[in-house]
């Protein structure tokens, strides 16, 4: 990444607030995000309820508006293109969610709900249509039969397949996924992780990976970033953020895993979170993690920490962040030598 | 026990001689995929399937009752007292239009001659020790006002209040998110060891299993296919499906590489293949897989229904 490419998605200081129930309250959903997306990439993005991180998926496809802050793809502000223009280039920005289910019409066919897009976009001619959406759909592994079936008829996992040929009819170049896997049985979440991957090699697709489940987040992803009510703690390499995480939200997340692994495997005490995450209505002062973090001083109440560079593309928002970088430098460097005089 | 249901085209097997035994104090995780029998089978215990359609036989044998044929009145006296249970979705457990505290002294009331006063405190004293700060402000509060995490203590609250022997919990964390699933979990085990609670504890979640529970029931397709010590089922499955889903995890295999996943799916109701339930998806099959499989004693308290286990060394969480 010498030279610098134009990042495919870039996000500036993203901020979406919504209107409360509660008369004259906002909610600040996103409350100051940036980061970027380059070609090929999977940025995987974890975040419990409140994170924001399905409003960033949201508005990254353009279908919630921000209040603040730019989106850019390839370094372009869509906000400066005609409504054609824009209706044009938005094809490129897809979203996946999570429920196959809802996407598609319990009362179309298969083929049918494969070639809507085109025929909404009105793209070629009936024929070519179906023949796009034939190709898509032997692309994620279906068979020519299915398009005659309708929905019920499927199953969980072939249903997600159906919702990702659609989108491919687009020819998208970002993808948003959004809690992709999380409504199907365990046994076939594997193949349709596999089937992004696949496409990724064979098309080139940058994926931003939205998901609550962080072993499936550090399985896919190349970089990570961490979200806490509406804001970014945390931003590295897949394997550092991790393996070495810098921020005390990070470590408290990976530690609340519950990890299938028999107790003699076990390693590290968890570190148990007091209480529950505040409501984005009325955040905490200063820091936003600070009413949970076993770290918290004064500093923290009065000061939101900088969002910062700790060690090189690793990113953490924490007044304490280099001691604990120090920390997890320190603790790996042990592990290493004991790995060595072992 | 066999649960099978009445349906349109006939009488339907929806789970098959399930046997197993709890013992005081033991938590057992009942894992499995949608549609593999293992709510229905929590459900049963405390006949909580429609009788109209539900056909239960077998024995459902608690200390000393069998729970399948026993009459409503001796079953009202266990159900909630002596057997607990909670569910995924507080909000469909709790009555909106109660307060929370005034829900679990309800519970205490119906079950003994208990003077207001007195299953006001016991109430009290259960949120405290589910962990609810200010439980006299809580008392009064109602479900709504109460977050996700909150309402389920308030659920475990309600079903421990009258310290059940057997508390069955279908995916009670599975609407949570996972620092407060963390909590809940927690909660379980401690109530659990210090109660000598025996606990069902019902999930898709391999690692919740690990955590929380000392013995591992397999379910697939309406049976049991593997029985053994939590730790005995991740290291060493004996049985080809359970071996399959610990390797289905993505933590297990390396970044990015491409996951192992078991081809096929789950056969439906009525269209169970004869033999082996799982042989049509599973790697090892061979001549003989299509005769009926017993849920054999492989040693060391553990079964498995699968005649090759002998034959066969499966990859589990360590390999």
């Amino acid at each position: 990444m010498n030279e610098a490419p134009t990042p495919t998605l870039s996000v500036r200081d993203l901020r979406i607030e919504f209107a409360a129930a509660e008369r004259g309250a906002t909610v600040k959903a996103v409350d100051g995000v940036s980061f970027d997306i380059f070609k090929g990439e999977t940025f995987g993005l974890i975040g419990e309820s409140g994170s924001g991180k399905t409003t960033i998926g949201r508005a990254v496809v353009h279908l919630v508006e921000p209040t603040a802050g730019v989106i850019l793809h390839d370094g372009v502000d869509p906000a400066t293109l005609s409504s054609r223009e824009f209706r044009a280039a938005r094809r490129a920005w897809q979203i996946v969610f999570q429920d196959p289910n809802a996407a598609l019409n319990p009362r179309s066919t298969i083929l049918t709900s494969v070639m809507e897009p085109l025929a909404v976009a009105g793209v070629g001619s009936a024929e070519e249509r179906r023949v796009a959406a034939v190709q898509a759909m032997a692309r994620v592994g279906l068979p020519d039969e299915i398009g005659a079936r309708y929905p019920h008829q499927l199953s969980g996992g072939q249903k997600q397949r159906v919702v990702i040929a659609r989108t491919l009819t687009m020819k998208p170049e970002l993808i948003v996924c959004d809690e992709v896997v999380a409504a199907l049985d365990m046994s076939i979440r594997g193949d349709v992780l596999n089937l992004f991957a696949e496409l990724q090699r064979e098309l080139g697709l940058t994926y931003l990976f939205i998901t609550h489940d962080l072993s499936v987040v550090s399985h896919i992803s190349d970089r990570i970033a961490v979200a806490y009510l509406g804001r970014l703690v945390e931003l590295g390499p897949a394997e550092a953020v991790t393996e070495a995480p810098i921020h005390p939200y990070t470590r408290a997340l990976l530690s609340a895993e519950p990890a299938p692994l028999p107790s003699h495997m076990r390693t590290g005490a968890r570190i148990l979170l007091e209480g529950e995450i505040p409501s984005p209505i009325n955040p905490p002062s200063g820091c936003y993690f600070r009413t949970r973090c076993g770290h918290a001083v004064d500093l923290c109440v009065h000061r939101a920490p900088d969002w910062r560079e700790i060690a090189r593309g690793h990113w953490a928002a924490c007044h304490f962040a280099e001691q604990f970088r120090d920390e997890e430098t320190a603790a790996s460097a042990e592990a290493g030598a004991k790995h060595q005089g072992g | 026990m066999s649960i099978s249901f009445a349906m349109a085209g006939g009488r339907q097997e929806a789970t098959r001689d399930v046997t197993f035994s709890v013992s005081p104090g033991e938590r057992i995780g009942v894992v499995g995929e949608s549609g593999c029998g293992k709510t229905i089978t929590g459900l049963s215990l405390l006949r909580l399937l429609p009788e109209d359609v539900a056909h239960i036989s077998g024995r459902l044998d608690f200390m000393g009752v069998d729970l399948a044929t026993c009459g409503q009145e001796e079953l009202r006296g266990i159900r909630g007292r002596r057997i607990g249970m909670i569910f995924q979705e507080p909000m469909s457990a709790l009555d909106p239009v109660f307060t929370v505290g005034e829900q679990i002294a309800e519970g205490l009331r119906a079950h003994g001659n208990m003077s207001r006063a007195e299953a006001r405190d016991r109430a009290l004293e259960a949120l405290r020790s589910v962990g609810i700060a200010a439980p006299e402000k809580r008392y009064h509060a109602y479900p709504h006002q109460l977050s996700g995490g909150m309402r389920q203590r308030v659920m475990i609250a309600g079903a421990m209040v009258c310290n059940p022997q057997l508390l069955i919990a279908d995916e009670p964390t599975t609407a949570l998110d996972v620092t407060v699933q963390a909590q809940i979990l927690e909660l379980l085990r401690d109530l659990s060891d210090r109660g000598n609670m025996a606990l069902l504890f019902i999930t898709h979640d391999l690692g919740v299993v690990a955590e929380t529970c000392t013995r591992m029931l397999t379910m697939y397709a309406g049976e049991i296919v593997e029985d053994a010590d939590v730790d005995a089922a991740l290291e060493h499955p004996l049985h080809p499906y359970t071996s399959g889903l610990l390797r289905a995890l993505p933590r297990l295999s390396a970044r990015r590489s491409a996951l192992p996943s078991i081809p096929g799916r789950v056969p439906v109701l009525g269209q169970m293949p004869a033999g082996c339930r799982f042989r049509q998806r599973c790697p090892f099959a061979v001549d003989g897989c299509e005769r009926p499989q017993a849920l054999l004693d492989a040693g060391n308290g553990r079964r498995v229904r699968c005649w090759r286990f002998g034959d066969l060394a499966l990859p589990g969480v360590a390999a």
